[in-house]
């Protein structure tokens, strides 16, 4: 199936020289959830508002759905939702209008029982007569989905949708995420919470100065970036490791009364059964043993410092 | 063309209208009724007839005009100006629409609000001086044209503005001299020699001169000249319109 969106050598320069991007590729498959992560300046706002048509590229093409943004503007964002970053919201205007405002401008005829079920989704109905300067910051992000959502788009861009948000709305977010997932929209979003992508996304892309550094199913990622680790708690501390035990790398920890063991969770031999012969046969006793993996946040750390 | 867009543009800068209704006709009914109070009946009545006219109903077409183009010119940069302003231009930015339903939009709301108040002013004219339109074509075509290029007018200004400051340039120091030596209370010639060539290069005057015409049939330019003027001013601002949306100038990086 061709990608819904393909990116191919985006640039952007800026007139005080600085290159925002510098030749992305990259290509978003129909109905999935593509996390872009990166730190501050990367150039993810810069990306997401070239496609919807908000900043001019230096070169390169995007299409969507197989329209070009530029020549074809008119089909691409007429499918394409954004949610931006920052709270931008007319004081005076009541939450009711302003997502039927987007509606219109999106060239859809009115449809008030469509607005009144993604006001009621988004937990707004109550809301809708209300101004929006009246309304906290959690809300108005709620409306701003709202207002994404009313034309019902095929790809929606959610950029930073949970910077400042407080956990419960998180979680709604994340909810609503899945339920649009289902009924066939692409989305992709940006973040700075790791978390966040680990938890809904099903590819992560890395960003960073401009440049796509990984694109990666999260699960293959996570498996071939991801390191695990066993710590075997020991019954009495050693002063210093085995020389039977030496082979195998581990090192002591908490005075001596761990061994940690690092192994490659996609290896095929992991080494774990036959360290744990080892550690018998040195007459070890094991009080307990855990393992763990090390998160997308450490495999995103470690990638983005390589960039520097 | 996404009709759906230009109707929600339009009714949502009319709604705005709705909102500031004081500000938006009550105001300027009080301000033009106090020029008439003060030019009309209490200085006009010690002034001579010009060509045959009544100094208060002279000075009704100049007023309406002076009336039209600061309600055009406020409305059609406030428009634009506020999004860009605020950040809700991304949505603009980034909807189906093409740059000429754009300026429908807006252009056609602030056109609208600048030719409500202007009927208003007119109407309030009427309870204190004797207006005849003898023109009434030549009259509604001035009228429309001088707020439909004026709109466009603020438009451009609501782009150019950086700050507040650049916004009120306009309607607060550069419309009113236009507008008071333009004509608008007096014949340019009763002005001195000197003083009429200077006033011809003033756009202004073209404007109330045509449409002053209109109603009494004296002029200070041919009504030909007017016209040409204000569809000359008309097609200047659709090309400058045209050339920012074109390259994106102060809207978009």
């Amino acid at each position: 199936m061709a990608p819904i969106v393909s990116i191919r050598n985006l640039t952007k320069s800026y007139a005080s020289g600085f290159q925002a991007l510098k030749g992305v590729d990259l290509d978003i498959e129909e109905g999935e959830i593509l996390a872009l992560l990166g730190p501050n300046g990367a150039g993810k706002t810069t990306m997401i508002s070239i496609i919807c048509g908000i900043v001019t590229p230096s070169g390169g093409s995007v299409t969507v759905a197989g329209s070009d943004i530029l020549t074809d503007y008119r089909k691409t964002r007429a499918i394409i939702g954004l949610v931006p970053q920052e709270l931008t919201l007319d004081a005076f205007e009541t939450v009711w209008n302003t997502v039927a405002f987007s509606r219109g401008l999106h060239g859809c005829p009115p449809n008030p029982a469509l607005i009144e079920r993604i006001l009621r989704d988004l937990s707004l109905y109550d809301k809708k007569d209300t101004m929006l300067r009246h309304l906290s910051g959690g809300m108005r992000r709620r409306v701003l989905i709202a207002k994404a959502l009313s034309y019902e788009p095929k790809v929606l861009f959610l950029d930073e949708p949970t910077a400042g948000v407080d956990v419960s709305l998180r979680k709604d977010m994340w909810q609503l995420v899945e339920r649009l997932r289902a009924s066939g929209v692409t989305i992709i979003l940006t973040t700075h919470y790791i978390e966040e992508a680990e938890e809904i996304a099903d590819r992560i892309g890395v960003i960073n100065h401009g440049q796509i550094l990984l694109v990666e199913d999260k699960k293959a990622l996570m498996a071939k970036l991801g390191r695990k680790q066993m710590t075997v708690e020991l019954a009495e501390p050693l002063t210093a490791v085995p020389d039977a035990l030496s082979s195998y790398g581990v090192t002591l920890a908490e005075g001596g009364g761990q061994l940690v063991y690092e192994f490659d969770a996609s290896g095929e031999r992991t080494g774990i059964s036959s360290l744990l012969s080892a550690l018998s046969q040195a007459g070890l006793r094991v009080r307990d043993i855990s393992t763990e993996q090390s998160s997308l946040e450490d495999i995103f750390v470690e990638l983005v410092g390589e960039g520097r | 063309m996404n009709i759906e867009a230009i109707k929600s543009i339009y009714a949502f800068e009319m709604a705005r209208t709705r909102r500031t209704l004081l500000q938006s006709i009550v105001s300027p009914v009080i301000t033009t009724s106090l020029y008439f109070i003060v030019f009309g009946a209490a200085i006009g009545s010690r002034m001579q007839e010009i060509q045959g006219v009544s100094y208060g109903a002279f000075i009704a077409p100049g007023l309406i005009m002076l009336t039209l183009l600061n309600q055009c010119i406020g409305n059609g940069s406030f428009g634009i100006y506020f999004p860009k302003f605020t950040g809700t231009i991304y949505e603009i930015l980034s909807s189906p629409i093409s740059t000429l339903e754009i300026v429908i939009g807006y252009v056609g709301a602030a056109a609208t609000k600048g030719l409500i108040v202007g009927t208003i002013i007119l109407v309030t004219a009427s309870l204190f001086v004797d207006i005849s339109i003898r023109h009434p074509f030549m009259m509604v075509l001035f009228f429309v044209l001088t707020a439909v290029s004026f709109s466009l007018f603020g438009f451009m200004i609501g782009i150019w503005a950086k700050d507040f400051e650049q916004l009120n340039l306009f309607p607060m120091l550069i419309i009113p001299p236009l507008v008071f030596l333009g004509g608008s209370f007096y014949s340019i010639d009763m002005l001195p020699p000197f003083w009429q060539a200077v006033s011809h290069f003033n756009p202004v005057l073209y404007l109330v001169s045509g449409f002053r015409w209109s109603f009494y049939e004296i002029a200070d330019v041919s009504p030909v000249v007017s016209l040409v003027t204000v569809l000359g001013f008309l097609a200047v601002c659709l090309t400058i319109t045209a050339w920012i949306f074109k390259t994106g100038y102060k809207l978009k990086n």
